[in-house]
């Protein structure tokens, strides 16, 4: 294949794919990754007979198109905790971006098939802050007019959580018996602490994580200007405010940042990577996926 | 009437961006308004039952507005019993008509004015003036404002853009004051020039913060004591009001001025709170001679109509959702193009104005949520934006209101995203297409792509993953037990 300057993800033949995935930006200083050799505590474990709890992954058209190796890190630490994972393979995406977009037809047709996908699984866990709040909150204004979908729309919305949501407040734990190394800021993705009120549970789960540190940077919950559209629609806009964030970002001296959106860190990440930032942004799902043996 | 120019606002906002001096304005302002509403809302009350008193005032405001016929039937009732006199005026022209018509028939060569966002939508400066009236603002930003010939930066700090040297320039060129740096110095500059007006104007017209449907009372809340002289020095008192400003009983200001100040900079208590309710009475031995009220729709029955968007009537323009809205923090109010600005002067703007105009409003948002975090009266403006996005792609303005690209990207998106087989088959071509471009897995720059160079200009772009994850699924995570997985 030709994608010899890319990372990992093709770089490593299958099967052990997934772990370089996991592992892919390699050798940063700031946020090395040696083995602590320290044998996994607490949590659930894996290797439970009869898993007691079954979640179906909506990778979100993010993970799926660009971040992949989210959504195998997702799987593996829900795996890890024993929770029985399927991926319903014909899913797409949940709709979010032509809502937001004004384009509420399209939408629908989209969020439908969503539905569709998702509706008969016990449970549906999301990797993403935003996703989660479209189907759960926004759902409700999109089939407001429309009784019959509307009623199926809440009960999906009922049952899909947020990852870091459904670990700690399903599965009931806030160590995943992930170890690291090295100091880690966490971002507030909007939507997730504003729609869901989720703002200690991914804290918890980080804190959690054997030889990391959290160190929060000022303003954690400061929008960092992506807004989907409105980071393409007003670039010069979203990337001052950006600027912002890279800075407490950088401020806060930590290695990595870490959040529960993909949007975020592609936006995060983005500019990072274009003006050669020493710091990983990672989604939480890759965080709480090391064990302190890969890498 | 004042000029609707956001259709500039791409371009405003990015002379704004590259503003330098603007920009440390901004930070610092803005910074403090943010500090200061956080520390007097802890000490004072914590989360809790702040929390209780904005659903409290949210709730007082839209039963109002749900009932709106029958309080301005009874503010009518009220300020006529207390001797005043009130108009309704459909709009801008109009408002400045019953304004003149009232300064024409008394005299008037001098009036002096307090803060009110209603007279900037009418443009009324401009009007008297063109009838040889002078109008003098009095509230020192607002002041500033008019000697610099322009239109208010913020809701509630109107000049804050403004530097101490910039107004000293100003102060030397219409008043001939001596230059200085000193902010004090100034103040007394504008105090001198301004009692001289005070002793002269015939007539007074003020804002209202609030307008007490029972009582017939106004209620103004300023910091400077200008609001107290225009309402009761001249000889005739005109209120000018937007007509969602009616709050049932006097009671409900006891719940309205303890969460205005606070929201707004953080204070408890403003220097004034004025209460004004119609001429002086016999035994009264000041206070104005006539006293009206004008109540302005002036394009708010458009919001009241709109049951999504009627709530963006409550607000009471306390400022805090422009001090912690990350776009306006980093643009400023003059972008919006219209009176009002931030996250509420984008929900209303567009349907108080005109939506073709205003269509890029409602877009310059990122939904953050924060400004409906902030609301005293907790307008959910994410809400009311996206409301207003549905309206400009696919409903009242035609779908001409977005941009090709954007209908073409929305277009191949909703077809892609039907079913895994299609959004497979369009990302295999977008991973070829894309191909040529990637380097190290990072789009640097995509031509014949406006919508992803807006993007690249600042930021590298994620280059398709070369298996989806549903691929990765399908040929191992699937096959994998789960239970040995690490
Ligand atoms: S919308 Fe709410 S926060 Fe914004 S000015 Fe109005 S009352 Fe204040």
């Amino acid at each position: 294949m030709a994608t010899g300057g890319c990372p990992p993800p093709v770089a490593t033949p299958a099967p052990l794919c997934y772990l370089a995935l996991v592992a892919r930006r390699r050798g940063s200083p700031a946020y090395s990754r040696r083995s602590s050799g320290r044998p996994r505590t607490g949590g659930r474990q894996r290797g439970q007979q009869s898993p007691k709890f079954r979640a179906a992954l909506c990778a979100t058209c993010l993970v799926d198109q660009f971040y992949p190796e989210v959504g195998v890190a997702a799987v593996k630490v829900l795996r890890r905790l024993g929770v029985d994972v399927s991926f319903p393979e014909d899913q797409t995406c949940c709709g979010q971006i032509a809502f937001n977009g004004g384009f509420r037809s399209h939408a629908a047709d989209v969020a439908k098939h969503f539905l569709d996908v998702f509706e008969n699984e016990e449970q549906v866990v999301v990797p993403s802050g935003s996703c989660a709040s479209m189907i759960k909150v926004y759902y409700r204004e999109l089939f407001e007019d429309d009784p019959e979908t509307l009623e199926r729309a809440q009960a999906v919305g009922e049952k899909t959580r947020e990852l870091s949501d459904y670990i700690v407040n399903v599965v009931g734990t806030s160590d995943v018996g992930a170890a690291s190394e090295g100091l880690v800021t966490y971002h507030d993705a909007c939507h997730l602490l504003r729609e869901l009120r989720i703002k200690e549970a991914p804290r918890d789960l980080i804190g959690n994580v054997r030889g990391v540190e959290l160190q929060e940077m000022e303003n954690p919950d400061a929008c960092c200007g992506f807004g989907g559209l409105f980071s393409v629609k007003f670039p010069e806009i979203s990337t001052a405010i950006l600027d912002e964030k890279l800075k407490t970002i950088a401020e806060s001296g930590a290695g990595a940042v870490v959040a529960n959106d993909c949007g975020c860190l592609m936006h995060i990440r983005g500019a990072m990577e274009r003006r050669g930032m020493n710091v990983r942004a990672m989604h939480i799902a890759e965080l709480l996926a090391e064990d302190g043996t890969d890498g | 009437m004042a000029e609707v120019k956001s259709a500039e606002f791409k371009k405003a906002s990015g002379k704004a961006l590259r503003d330098e001096k603007l920009q440390h304005s901004l930070e610092h302002v803005m910074e403090h308004f943010v500090g200061a509403r956080a520390n007097v809302i802890e000490d004072d009350f914590g989360d809790e039952s702040w929390e209780a008193m904005r659903t409290r005032a949210a709730g007082i405001k839209q039963s109002t507005l749900e009932h709106l016929d029958y309080y301005l039937d009874m503010v009518d009732k009220s300020v006529r019993r207390n001797g005043g006199h009130v108009y309704f005026a459909d709009d801008a022209a109009q408002a400045n008509a019953i304004v003149l018509d009232i300064a024409k028939r008394n005299g008037v060569k001098t009036v002096i004015k307090s803060k009110s966002m209603v007279s900037e939508e009418m443009g009324i400066n401009h009007v008297l003036e063109g009838e040889g009236i002078e109008p003098v603002e009095t509230d020192l930003g607002e002041y500033i404002i008019q000697l610099a010939g322009e239109t208010p930066f913020h809701i509630i700090a109107p000049a804050m853009h403004k530097t101490r040297q910039e107004v000293s320039t100003l102060f030397q060129e219409w008043l001939k004051t001596a230059p200085t740096q000193d902010i004090k110095r100034l103040c007394v500059y504008a105090r001198d020039a301004l009692r001289e007006k005070f002793a002269v104007a015939d007539m007074g017209i003020s804002g209202a913060n609030f307008v007490v449907a029972e009582t017939g009372t106004v209620c103004l809340v300023t910091n400077e004591g200008n609001g107290r002289m225009t309402t009761s020095a001249p000889r005739i008192h005109v209120v000018l009001a937007g007509m969602e400003k009616i709050v049932p009983a006097i009671e409900d200001l006891a719940l309205f001025l303890r969460l205005l100040p606070r929201s707004a900079t953080g204070q408890r208590i403003t220097s004034y709170n004025t209460f004004a309710s119609g001429p002086r009475a016999p035994s009264d031995e000041d206070g104005p001679e006539e006293f009206h009220l004008i109540l302005v729709d002036n394009g708010r029955l458009n919001l009241l109509r709109d049951e999504v968007m009627r709530e963006a009537l409550r607000c009471i323009r306390c400022g805090a959702c422009l001090n912690h809205c990350p776009v306006y923090r980093k643009i400023g109010g003059h972008a919006y193009g219209w009176v009002y600005s931030g996250p509420i002067g984008a929900i209303v703007t567009p349907p108080m104005t005109n939506m073709k105009v205003a269509r890029d409003l409602p877009y310059a948002s990122t939904l953050c949520g924060t400004c409906k975090d902030v609301c005293p009266v907790k307008i959910d403006i994410p809400r009311l934006l996206l409301h207003l996005r549905y309206k400009v792609a696919e409903g009242a303005i035609g779908e001409r209101s977005t941009t090709w690209m954007e209908r073409l990207f929305v277009g191949q998106w909703h077809g892609a995203m039907r079913s895994r087989r299609a959004l497979e088959g369009k990302a295999n071509l977008g991973r070829l297409l894309t191909r040529p471009f990637a380097r190290g897995g990072k789009v640097r720059k995509l031509p014949f792509t406006p919508m992803v160079s807006g993007w690249t200009a600042s930021r590298d772009f994620p280059a398709p993953a070369p298996r989806s994850f549903a691929r990765l699924w399908r040929e191992e995570l699937a096959h994998d037990n789960g239970t040995e997985l690490r």
